[in-house]
C-alpha cells in the first residue's frame, strides 16, 4: 500500500512540476515542429517515399524523436533531485528504491505523452490521420517511453552534474535517433547501416507508429511489440538496479 | 545467561529510543569519519550532537537514518536495527536535512501531501494531519504558495512540519538553523521547544551553535575526529569546567602568583589576553586583581557551552599551533 502510494506521490510530483513549467512544455515541441515544417517541408518538395509525402513519412519518426529527446533528458531531473537533496527525502521514506524509480519512470513517460499528444493534435496539418488506431499508438508510445525514460534515469543516477549529463545524453540520443529509420526507409541501405539500425530498439518503435498511422510496416506489429517490450523490461530492470546502488 | 534472561523478562521494555554502540564509518582510503561512537537517547529527550565541521556529526546521523551503511558497530532506532530493518527505522524517524530537500515548484501543501503518501499516512486523516503540522509551524496561510516564494526560515519550518507529518518517534534535525538570521533562529527554537512539550518525541540535533545546544538540549555529546569526547547535560558540562571565566587584558601579568591560589583552576595566556577559570570568581576577584598587576580591562562571566566546547575540541589546536606554554 505504501509502495503504491509512494509511486503515485512521485508520479504526481513529476507531472505537476512539468505542467507548471509551461516554457518547458512549449520548448519541447518547438524542435519537432521545426523538423516537420522546415526539414520535412523542404526535402518533401523534392522527394516522396513509398507513395507518401515526405512530411507524412517522417511524421511518426519525428514523434519518436520528440520522445527520445524528452525522455532521455528527463533523466537530468535525477541529477537535479540529488543536487537539491530532494532525493534524500525520497530515499529515507519507507518505500523501496525500485518504487522511487518506477515513480520517476511513470512521471517521465507522462511528460512524454503530453508532448506527443500536442504533436498528434497537429497531425492533420502534415497529412496524417490516425483514426481508431490512436489507442494502439498510445500503447506503443507508452512501452517505448518506459524504455527511453529508464535510459535517461540510468544515466542520471550515475551523473553528478547536469553538464556531464548533457554530454553523455547527447552521445546516446543522436545515434538512437539517426539509426532508427525515422528519416529514411530501410530499403537499399548499406549493410553496416542496416545492421546498426536493426540493432536499435527504436527502429521498431518507428515501424509500429508508421504502420499504425500510415499503414506501411516493415516488421509488423507483433515483432515490434515483442522487441519493444523486451527493451522496456530490460531497461526497467537495469534502472532499478542502478537506483539500488545510487549514491546520494 | 540465566540472570540476563530473568532481567530481560522482569525489566520494562527499554526506554532507549536510540541506542548506538561502537558505530564506525570508514570511507575509501581508510578515512575514519566516525570511529567507534556510542550513545543512547531516551524517550522525550533532546540530544545534541556537537562538534567542529567534519567531526562526523552528519555521517553519524545519516547512518542512523539508513542513508549510509555503517562499516562497523550497531545502531538501533525505536528498537529496530538500522542495517537489518531499515524500513522499520525509516517509519520511526523524521528528518530535517541540513540543506533544503523540498521541491520549490510545489506548494507547501503539495510537498506535505507527497510526504504523507510516501509514508503511508491513511488518506482519511491525511488532510487533518497536514493542517495540524502546518498550524504547528505557523504556515497555514501560506499552504498554497509555491515554495520558491518562501523565505529560508519558512522553508525550514515547512520541512520540520514535514518531518513530523507521519508522527515519528525520533526527529533528526541536522543543523536546523544553519544560515538563518538570528530572529528566524529564535523562532525555530520556539517551534522545537513547543514540539518537545506537545509531542513528547525524542530529538537529535546536530549543530555547531553553542547557544542553540544550550537552549534546546537535555544532553550533549561533543564529537571530534569521529570520537565522542564527552557526553553529559549542559549544566554538568559547564560545572565540570570548575568555575567562572575571568578574562583580563593587560601587558605584564604576574602569573606565577596566581598559580598559588587553589581556587584558580586554569590559566591560559594568549598575547595580552589572559583567561582564568576560577571557582566562585565573584568573591575572589578582588584578591586576583590585587596581585596580578595593572590591568586594562576585566570581564567576569559564568561559563558557557562555548568554553566547554573549546576545552574539549579547541585545546589541541592551541597547543600545537599556538607556541604558548
Amino acid at each position: 500500500m505504501t509502495e503504491l502510494g509512494g509511486l503515485y506521490a512521485i508520479w504526481e510530483r513529476e507531472v505537476r512540476v512539468y505542467l507548471r513549467e509551461r516554457s518547458r512544455v512549449l520548448s519541447s515541441i518547438v524542435s519537432p515542429i521545426l523538423w516537420l515544417v522546415v526539414y520535412g517541408g523542404g526535402l518533401g518538395s523534392q522527394i516522396s517515399v513509398s507513395g507518401l509525402s515526405y512530411q507524412a513519412y517522417i511524421y511518426p519518426g519525428i514523434i519518436v524523436m520528440a520522445l527520445i529527446f524528452s525522455s532521455v533528458f528527463y533523466g537530468a531531473s535525477i541529477v537535479w533531485d540529488k543536487k537539491i537533496d530532494f532525493l534524500k527525502e525520497v530515499l529515507v521514506a519507507p518505500v523501496r528504491r525500485s518504487t522511487a524509480f518506477l515513480g520517476k519512470v511513470a512521471g517521465g513517460a507522462t511528460d512524454g505523452l503530453i508532448q506527443a499528444s500536442i504533436i498528434l493534435l497537429l497531425s492533420p496539418f502534415f497529412g496524417v490521420s490516425v483514426g481508431l488506431n490512436l489507442v494502439l499508438v498510445y500503447m506503443y508510445m507508452i512501452i517505448l517511453l518506459v524504455g527511453l525514460v529508464s535510459i535517461g534515469l540510468i544515466i542520471g543516477s550515475f551523473m553528478e552534474s547536469s553538464e556531464g549529463f548533457s554530454l553523455i545524453g547527447g552521445f546516446i540520443i543522436f545515434p538512437l535517433f539517426f539509426l532508427s529509420g525515422a528519416l529514411f526507409p530501410l530499403t537499399n541501405l548499406p549493410d553496416w547501416l542496416l545492421t546498426l539500425t536493426l540493432a536499435n530498439p527504436l527502429t521498431y518503435g518507428v515501424d509500429a507508429l508508421r504502420g499504425l498511422m500510415l499503414g506501411s510496416y516493415r516488421f509488423g506489429l507483433f515483432v515490434d511489440f515483442s522487441i519493444l517490450l523486451t527493451f522496456a523490461a530490460v531497461m526497467v530492470g537495469l534502472g532499478s538496479l542502478a537506483f539500488e546502488h545510487m549514491k546520494v | 545467561m540465566v540472570t540476563e534472561l530473568v532481567a530481560s523478562q522482569l525489566s520494562p521494555p527499554s526506554a532507549d529510543m536510540v541506542k548506538v554502540s561502537n558505530l564506525t564509518k570508514i570511507y575509501k582510503g581508510n578515512i575514519k569519519a566516525v570511529d567507534g561512537v556510542s550513545f543512547s537517547i531516551s524517550e522525550g529527550e533532546v540530544f545534541g550532537l556537537l562538534g567542529p565541521n567534519g567531526a562526523g556529526k552528519t555521517t553519524t546521523l545519516h547512518m542512523l537514518a539508513t542513508i549510509l551503511k555503517p562499516t562497523g558497530g550497531e545502531a538501533k532506532v525505536n528498537g529496530f536495527d538500522v542495517v537489518k530493518q531499515p524500513g522499520k527505522v525509516r517509519e520511526s524517524i523524521g528528518i530535517v536535512f541540513q540543506d533544503p530537500s523540498s521541491d520549490e515548484l510545489l506548494t507547501g501543501y503539495e510537498n506535505l501531501k507527497m510526504h504523507a503518501l510516501m509514508y503511508g499516512v491513511p488518506s482519511s486523516i491525511r488532510r487533518q494531519r497536514i493542517d495540524e503540522v502546518l498550524q504547528l509551524v505557523d504556515l497555514t496561510d501560506r499552504r498554497n504558495d509555491l515554495l520558491k516564494h518562501y523565505s529560508g526560515g519558512m522553508r525550514r519550518r515547512l520541512e520540520i512540519a514535514r518531518g513530523l507529518l507521519h508522527r515519528p518517534k525520533v526527529l533528526f534535525l541536522d543543523e536546523p538553523t544553519l544560515g538563518l538570521d538570528p530572529q528566524t533562529r529564535e523562532h525555530i527554537w520556539e517551534y522545537i521547544e513547543r514540539l518537545v512539550k506537545e509531542e513528547r518525541l525524542s530529538i537529535i540535533i546536530t549543530t555547531h551553535y553553542m547557544d542553540e545546544a544550550d537552549k534546546l538540549c537535555d544532553r550533549i555529546a561533543i564529537i571530534d575526529h569521529g570520537v565522542v569526547v564527552v557526553n553529559d547535560t549542559p549544566g554538568e558540562l559547564k560545572r565540570r569546567l570548575g568555575g567562572d571565566i575571568i578574562k583580563i587584558r593587560m601587558k605584564t601579568p604576574n602569573l606565577p602568583m596566581l598559580e598559588s591560589f587553589p581556587y584558580v583552576k586554569e590559566i591560559e595566556a594568549r598575547g595580552e589576553e589572559i583567561t582564568l577559570t576560577v571557582e566562585e570568581a565573584g568573591s575572589h576577584i578582588q584578591e586576583i586583581l590585587g596581585v596580578i598587576g595593572k590591568v586594562d580591562s576585566v570581564d567576569l562571566r559564568p561559563p558557557t557551552l562555548s568554553d566547554v566546547f573549546l576545552k574539549y575540541t579547541g585545546r589541541q589546536y592551541q597547543e600545537q599551533g599556538g607556541g604558548g606554554n
